[in-house]
This record gives structure tokens, C-alpha cells and sequence, in this order.
């Protein structure tokens, strides 16, 4: 491999870390469809209803608040475990 | 000159190895939250309301902490038990 010059590798730094930004919120997207679907569409219609569509808009943000916490109680836990090392 | 270029080389190889080294972790930690994430969600979350209530965060943050526990049991267990299969010899 011929050596990049520092702005080549900043460029490709900065496009590494943002193909992980678009893959983690592709992911966070198809499991929060997964969940909310089964979670709100009982017996699937004709059409999304309204209170079919309140219920996924809610779920969204419920999911979100999950994934924070999730990921705030992982976080304390990983710290946990490396102090006890 | 030759010793410049080889020096820069490997400087410039061992910055983008370290910076490689550190997303993929951040991206096994992420991996991680998102399996997590749906576990515990099925466990935990009923019918979505306005926020989440007190009792499902706290289910949520054992659930993690439980999970964690779950395997770090299993693993080594597992591993108790293969080596007493390969030190007692076969039964």
C-alpha cells in the first residue's frame, strides 16, 4: 500500500466513521420496525390506522429510551468489569 | 531519504491501525447494545405509552446486568466442563 499524505487518511478516517453511523442507524431502523410492527399492528388492515400510527410513533420513542438505557447500563457495566480486573 | 519514507510509512500504518482498532471495539460494543436492546425489549416492554415507567427501566437495566451474569456463568461452566472431559478421561 502506498502511504496516504494525513489528509488523505483524515478523508479516510471521516468515511469509516460515518459508513458505522449509517450502519448502526440502519440497524437500529430494521429492528425498530421488527418490534414496533409486531408490538402495534395486531391484525394487520386495509390501511395503518390512527391508532395504529400513534401506537408505532410511540413505540419509536419507547425504543429509542430503551436503547439509551441499554446502552447507559452496558456502559456502567463494562466500567464495572474493568475496575474489577 | 529511503529511511524518511519508510519511517512515515510505518507512523502513517500504525495511526490508521490504532484508529481501525478502536471503531471496530466501539462497533462490537454497539453490536452488543443493539442484541441487548432486543432481548430485553421483549422481556421488559408491554404495550408502548407516553414514557417509559419506572418499573420497566429497572427491568430493563437487570435485564442487561442478568444477561451479562447468564453468560459469563455459561462460559464458564462450559469450560469446567470440557476440561473435566479432557483431565477424567472418558466416561
Amino acid at each position: 500500500m502506498s502511504s496516504l499524505t494525513s489528509s488523505q487518511k483524515g478523508e479516510l478516517m471521516d468515511q469509516v466513521k460515518q459508513q458505522i453511523a449509517v450502519a448502526n442507524a440502519q440497524e437500529l431502523l430494521t429492528k425498530m420496525t421488527e418490534k414496533c410492527f409486531k408490538k402495534c399492528v395486531g391484525k394487520p388492515g386495509t390501511v395503518l390506522d390512527s391508532s395504529e400510527q400513534k401506537c408505532i410513533a410511540m413505540c419509536m420513542d419507547r425504543f429509542m429510551d430503551s436503547w439509551n438505557l441499554v446502552s447507559r447500563t452496558y456502559g456502567q457495566r463494562l466500567q464495572r468489569e474493568r475496575s474489577n480486573m | 531519504m529511503s529511511d524518511f519514507d519508510s519511517l512515515n510509512k510505518n507512523e502513517g500504518d500504525a495511526e490508521l491501525q490504532e484508529f481501525l482498532m478502536v471503531e471496530k471495539q466501539k462497533a462490537q460494543v454497539n453490536a452488543q447494545i443493539h442484541e441487548f436492546n432486543e432481548i430485553c425489549w421483549d422481556k421488559c416492554v408491554d404495550k408502548p405509552s407516553n414514557k417509559l415507567d419506572s418499573r420497566t427501566e429497572t427491568c430493563l437495566a437487570n435485564c442487561v446486568d442478568r444477561f451479562i451474569d447468564t453468560s459469563l456463568l455459561i462460559t464458564n461452566r462450559f469450560a469446567q466442563l470440557l476440561s473435566q472431559k479432557s483431565g477424567g478421561g472418558l466416561q
